[in-house]
């Protein structure tokens, strides 16, 4: 009876192995179809998408060649310009929400109230509300470079960022503060030696997030950067279509390649941080 | 004893508010960047982007008061009313979907099979793809499929909108996932013993015991994909940017997969006089549809943390 119930229960998780594993399959695969096409030419990837690129199909690197200069822009500068945007952003939002969530959180006055409230209301307002005002601004401001586009997105992401630092505050005891104050620490000591080394997981999660939206996004760069000069990887990518009459598809997906390669590089190297933050952000906000 | 305690409280009252006092003066350096930068980013164009969709203007410096003349423009606009409908069934078809889907994975994830986490980190994995790089995959593949039949993805609306379901399908099953297999690891281990017990099924179980504990992660759940099914831009504009369109008997086209997002974005680049000053009502319309939506999913979860 009881050997009859086991094996039951094993047939059923053996099935249950197996359509998990099919989808996995199912899940890896847009991602192979992007390799496979990036070394194949350009006339094959529409007729013979899912074809293996052996033979009359093989194109080398010659698609990661053309693809370094297609669209009339140079490939790599998209990629420096992508990072710098992430690494300035994410460096500032970190630097700045963290510091004002504690004030918020700890002085807690009538406006620290309405900055609190005004962040939480932000999180809720869809970009396409001050899509045209905001690029209007950020041009005026000369905010228009990837140098001080970075004050535009902690303009515009400090609401999820404060909204998760200040409930971390809240839930530090008082009292660590206290002591340091007794100590003879200034609010500003205060702050980076005993507060901030506290804030490390939470620093984490909004830094996975921010770096997430910043690196990914298109339409905020889009609208603010000079565009001629200066473009982030999914505007390269979304103007190769643009700029052609005929896309050469293959150069499109070695660029793909090129762009997924990392953050695939990033996701498995942190992907316990990186599932955590998220989880964190999604039922936060 | 008492009146010690009273005194110690007291002492530590005066404490904390003369620490407050001291951190009050540095308020320009820690509130200060953000306050700045809020007000360039967010606070500014919010209130004068509800200024402009009362404004007829082609440029910022030659706006004119109209009134609510951008708004009527915007409820008799076709392809704004067909954008909206194409929405709504888009947002409510992936949010069965895609739930459906992410907590049956996650479900079959939390039942000691080998190789959970492996399965996890691929479902998960197309999280990080960027909106419009994910688009042309997807254009790639689809038209791969349909060239068999001589057709693509731009040729007819059925295909632009199954696609971008799939599409959908395939990012956020990941995401849901990970919320639901949070959401099923809190489920009281007594009581599904206590079920079992007591002779349930396992479907009876599933459904008596486990989905009403899971509760909050699926309501969570459901109004994040529904956002997300109505604030979606760069899948939509990579897969289909709207096409195919057909030709209105007023001489106006519409575009027949273009959601509100991307619709907003065609009128602000429409050459019309009032173009400028329609799109912008037709942000805050779209504003007040999400906000509502977001307020009313922060309402819960602020609810739900007061009952437990």
């Amino acid at each position: 009876m009881n050997k009859k119930a086991l094996s039951a229960e094993s047939r059923r998780k053996m099935v249950l192995s197996v359509v998990l594993a099919v989808i996995c399959v199912i899940y890896v695969l847009p991602v192979a179809a992007v390799v496979i096409n990036s070394f194949k030419l350009n006339t094959f990837v529409k007729t013979d998408t899912f074809a293996l690129p052996f033979g009359d199909m093989w194109a080398g690197m010659s698609n990661f060649v053309t693809g370094m200069t297609f669209g009339n822009y140079p490939f790599l500068d998209s990629v420096k310009y992508s990072v710098i945007i992430t690494i300035l952003s994410t460096a500032l939002i970190l630097l700045c929400t963290s510091m004002a969530a504690w004030y918020i959180a700890r002085v807690n006055s009538a406006f620290c109230k309405l900055v609190y409230f005004l962040c939480v209301f932000s999180m809720v307002v869809p970009f396409q509300m001050v899509m045209y005002t905001l690029s209007k601004t950020a041009d005026t401001l000369r905010l228009n470079t990837p140098w001080t586009i970075p004050i535009v997105y902690l303009g515009f992401g400090a609401g999820l960022a404060i909204f998760m630092f200040v409930g971390f505050v809240k839930s530090i005891p008082l009292e660590i503060e206290e002591a340091a104050a007794i100590d003879g620490c200034g609010p500003l000591r205060t702050y980076f030696s005993v507060v901030l080394p506290m804030l490390k997981p939470t620093m984490i999660s909004v830094g996975i997030l921010e770096i997430m939206w910043v690196w990914n996004d298109y339409l905020l760069p889009s609208l603010v950067l000079n565009i001629t000069k200066y473009r982030t990887i999914p505007i390269h990518i979304q103007y190769l279509k643009g700029s052609y009459g005929t896309v050469d598809l293959g150069a499109t997906m070695a660029l793909i390649l090129l762009s997924i390669i990392p953050v695939i590089v990033f996701y498995l190297t942190c992907q316990k941080h990186i599932i955590a933050g998220v989880a964190a952000g999604a039922v936060k906000g | 004893m008492k009146k010690e305690l009273i005194d110690l409280k007291k002492k530590r009252i005066s404490n904390s508010s003369s620490i407050r006092r001291a951190t009050r003066m540095w308020s320009p350096l820690f509130l200060g960047p953000v306050i700045i930068a809020f007000t360039i980013g967010f606070v500014w164009p919010f209130l004068w982007g509800i200024w402009l969709s009362l404004c007829q203007f082609q440029t910022t410096s030659d706006a004119q008061f109209v009134g609510l003349g951008n708004y009527i423009r915007t409820f008799q606009d076709a392809s704004f009313r067909y954008a909206f409908g194409y929405t709504a069934l888009f947002a409510v078809v992936s949010l069965v979907l895609i739930n459906v889907l992410a907590f049956a994975v996650a479900y079959a994830l939390t039942q000691g099979i080998k190789g959970s986490n492996l399965y996890r980190t691929v479902f998960f994995m197309p999280n990080l793809i960027g909106g419009i790089v994910l688009g042309y995959i997807w254009s790639m593949i689809f038209d791969g499929v349909l060239s068999r039949w001589s057709t693509s993805i731009l040729m007819e609306t059925k295909y632009g909108f199954w696609g971008l379901i799939i599409l959908m399908c395939w990012q956020q099953i990941g995401y849901m996932m990970i919320i639901y297999i949070a959401g099923l690891q809190n489920v009281p281990g007594e009581m599904l013993e206590a079920a079992r017990i007591d002779g349930a099924t396992r479907w009876q179980t599933l459904f008596k015991v486990t989905i009403p504990n899971v509760m909050p992660s699926i309501t969570i759940c459901m109004f994040l994909s529904l956002t997300n099914g109505f604030k979606l831009f760069d899948q939509n504009l990579a897969l289909t940017a709207g096409q195919p369109f057909i030709i209105q008997p007023g001489g106006t086209s519409i575009k027949t997969t273009e959601m509100l997002a991307l619709n907003i974005f065609n009128t602000f680049n429409m050459a019309s006089a009032t173009a400028k000053g329609t799109a912008q009502a037709k942000a805050v319309i779209f504003f007040i549809l999400v906000a509502a939506m977001g307020l009313a999913q922060l309402g819960y979860t602020r609810k739900k943390e007061v009952q437990q």
